[in-house]
């Protein structure tokens, strides 16, 4: 799965868990972007995320995540090993 | 109702679209307030989230207290100017396993873990103590989930120092209070981390990055089973099941294959399957839930079917048999209005989809509950939590009785010339009189349930009813009616406050199934002789239009109030002069207690 691919879905899962239509995201998003985004969200995004691509997060990925474009390179790593 | 937040929901979806189902419950903002206290001892934030979408959408709009990270033991023996502000009506302590804070240690002797074990539980039985006389509250306790690890193997049991065996220990302790003491519950943590899979449910991960006791993906599961209890203490617990016969009760259509056609009994394996399911349905008599058959069949086909001598399910377990061929969502309006329930306390089961969805499309109040096999409606229906025990009242077990004498009496009414005459035919005899303190969880029970004939829908805790039962401040009446077909146990309740010499009706409602008898004028007439003789001169009576009690409305006019005020909401206030008050003549001979 491409990047382009990967953002179009995680877009689809953020406008879900944070309940706004119109969200947009790119690799530079941040918590401090979208206000409902807090460290409690966080966990529903995480699970939300881990739920539709079918992997897990380790640990320290979920605490090391700087932005969405982390993120999306995990999703890819990981969507090479399958 | 949102269809995602009932049963079969997909937990995952929930937690991912939480903050969308709230939003759409919150477009609809009716129903009964609760305070809710969370004391935790592991992270509750999204539980308290999931939680209020499944209160919300069995009509109870919660508001929650959440203590701050593992503070659940001192916030419930030294309280905080937030909680004790807030007056929680139900407290719930989110403790697991990971809270108990006595280890055993390999090789200790007996005495020495005896002593952990009661060091332990007073830890927590004087939370209990301290919330119950602080609050008066009703209180939730989770019980001890098993271990994600054992350490020394299976022989973490069977062994004084094991330490499944000790949270074994722990956990009977904690049945033994509740046993014993009214307003506790204890939510069964241990059996749903089983159900759910003890390997998924201790999601260490999230332990360790979130501090939650359980994998995030439990959260929907395990905030239904809370909001089933919850549920059942506000009175929210369905009442009747609906049944389909057809490949639902029995394998097969006893219209084509007729009686020895149809699979049921111990012969076949679907028969057995069926056999146990009719047999966990009979059960549900005990609970005081009604059954009634809903098919689309012959009468006397649907007979045939229920009289198959290998079936325990007979035609005599049912409150009302409604087989024919008209639309199972008209039949089941119908079975409602003759049991003078609404369709929102019914459960409608089924193996027919096509069935299942014009129910759902025509009467969306009704709860409809479809299955493919037999041997998975057991536990469609069992997992639903609609029927959850919380108090069970000696009434509850006769319900259906009530219901079969109630038929009777229908058919007796028929042959009287006038309704006086039926009226006086039938023996009527009441008792009214102070609540007697067995009878509290039966009017608890009626109180929060009652939505016709209920003129203000004040709901209450059983801790309330019985702060209530206690004060001087109340003149109480519980009334209970007993003809030549039956006793139909209590049927009304009134409490109302005492004002210097003024009286204000908090709660008068009554039983539908004893509707256009008299009863709430022999009760009426009882409330004013005690008003009398406690010296009071004027008596307030308040109507508070719900979509349900409008049958109400007029009821204090009928019983010579005169009318106040109205406000724009269509809240009335009704005033009786007790001086001159004429007692009302019935047809009911009325003891008191």
């Amino acid at each position: 799965m491409d990047r382009a691919k990967i953002t179009e879905r995680l877009t689809e899962i953020f406008r879900d868990v944070f309940d706004d239509e119109n969200l947009t995201i790119s690799d530079e998003t941040t918590a401090d972007d979208i206000e409902a985004w807090d460290s409690l969200e966080h966990i529903s995004l995480i699970s939300a995320v881990e739920k539709a691509f079918k992997m897990r997060f380790s640990m320290k990925e979920v605490s090391g995540m700087k932005n969405v474009g982390e993120m999306i390179n995990i999703l890819v790593e990981r969507a090479k090993k399958c | 109702m949102l269809t995602e937040l009932c049963r079969p929901f997909d937990g995952d979806e929930i937690m991912r679209s939480k903050k969308k189902l709230l939003r759409l419950l919150k477009e609809h903002e009716s129903g009964t307030p609760l305070r809710i206290a969370v004391l935790g001892g592991s992270t509750t934030s999204d539980i308290v989230k999931v939680l209020e979408l499944f209160l919300r959408n069995r009509g109870i709009i919660p508001t929650f207290y959440e203590s701050e990270y593992a503070q659940y033991w001192s916030d419930a023996v030294f309280g905080t100017p937030e909680l004790d502000e807030f007056k929680p009506e139900i407290v719930f302590i989110h403790t697991t396993s990971r809270n108990i804070e006595e280890k055993t240690v390999v090789g200790e002797d007996g005495k020495s873990v005896s002593e952990k074990l009661k060091r332990e539980y007073v830890r927590f039985e004087k939370m209990w103590t301290a919330l119950s006389e602080k609050f008066g509250c009703v209180i939730i306790q989770n019980n001890f989930e098993m271990p994600s690890e054992r350490l020394l193997g299976n022989r973490e049991v069977g062994c004084v120092y094991g330490r499944i065996d000790f949270i074994t220990r722990l956990n009977v302790k904690l049945y033994d209070y509740a046993q014993t003491h009214n307003n506790f519950y204890i939510h069964d943590i241990n059996y749903l981390s089983a159900a759910y899979g003890l390997e998924k449910w201790h999601e260490l991960r999230h332990w360790h990055l979130y501090k939650y006791a359980m994998s995030v993906s439990a959260i929907p599961e395990f905030a239904y089973s809370l909001s089933n209890i919850i549920c059942s203490v506000m009175g929210r617990n369905k009442k009747v099941l609906a049944l389909d016969l057809d490949n639902t009760l029995w394998g097969g259509v006893i219209g084509d294959d007729g009686q020895s056609g149809i699979e049921i009994g111990s012969e076949t394996s679907e028969g057995q399957s069926y056999l146990r399911l009719q047999k966990y349905i009979k059960a549900h008599k005990e609970l005081g839930i009604l059954l009634t058959v809903c098919s689309k069949n012959d009468p006397e086909n649907a007979l045939e079917g229920l009289n198959h001598p290998d079936g325990v399910l007979k035609p005599s377990d049912f409150a009302l048999i409604k087989a024919n061929w008209n639309e199972k969502s008209a039949n089941l309006e119908e079975t409602a209005q003759e049991l003078n329930l609404l369709p929102e306390s019914f459960v409608f089961v089924d193996d027919n989809p096509v069935e299942c969805d014009i129910v759902k499309a025509q009467l969306p109040e009704v709860t409809v509950i479809n299955f493919e096999n037999p041997e998975e409606c057991i536990r469609a229906i069992d997992k639903c939590g609609y029927f959850e025990v919380t108090n069970l009242s000696a009434d509850d077990a006769k319900r259906g009785e009530m219901y079969a004498a109630n038929a009777q009496r229908a058919a007796a009414e028929k042959k009287f010339a006038s309704y006086d005459d039926f009226l006086k035919s039938l023996e009527m005899h009441a008792v009214i009189g102070e609540f007697d303190p067995v009878h509290i969880p039966r009017i608890t029970q009626l109180t929060n349930k009652s939505n016709q004939f209920n003129c203000t829908t004040k709901r209450y805790t059983q801790a309330e009813m019985e702060s209530v039962a206690a004060s001087p401040d109340y003149i109480r009446l519980c009334g209970r009616l007993t003809d030549k077909f039956g006793d139909n146990g209590i049927v009304s309740v009134v409490i109302a406050k005492k004002q210097e010499t003024k009286l204000h009706i908090d709660l008068w409602l009554m039983s539908c199934r004893v509707l256009k008898r008299g009863m709430e004028f022999a009760m009426i007439n009882r409330l004013v002789e005690e008003a009398a003789k406690a010296g009071i001169t004027e008596i307030f009576g308040y109507y508070y239009p719900t979509k349900k009690n409008a049958m109400v409305a007029k009821l204090y006019e009928q019983f010579g109030f005169a009318q106040v005020s109205a406000d724009e909401s269509g809240n009335t206030v009704w005033k009786l002069e007790v001086e001159g008050y004429k007692p009302i003549t019935t047809s009911i001979e009325v003891a008191e207690q």
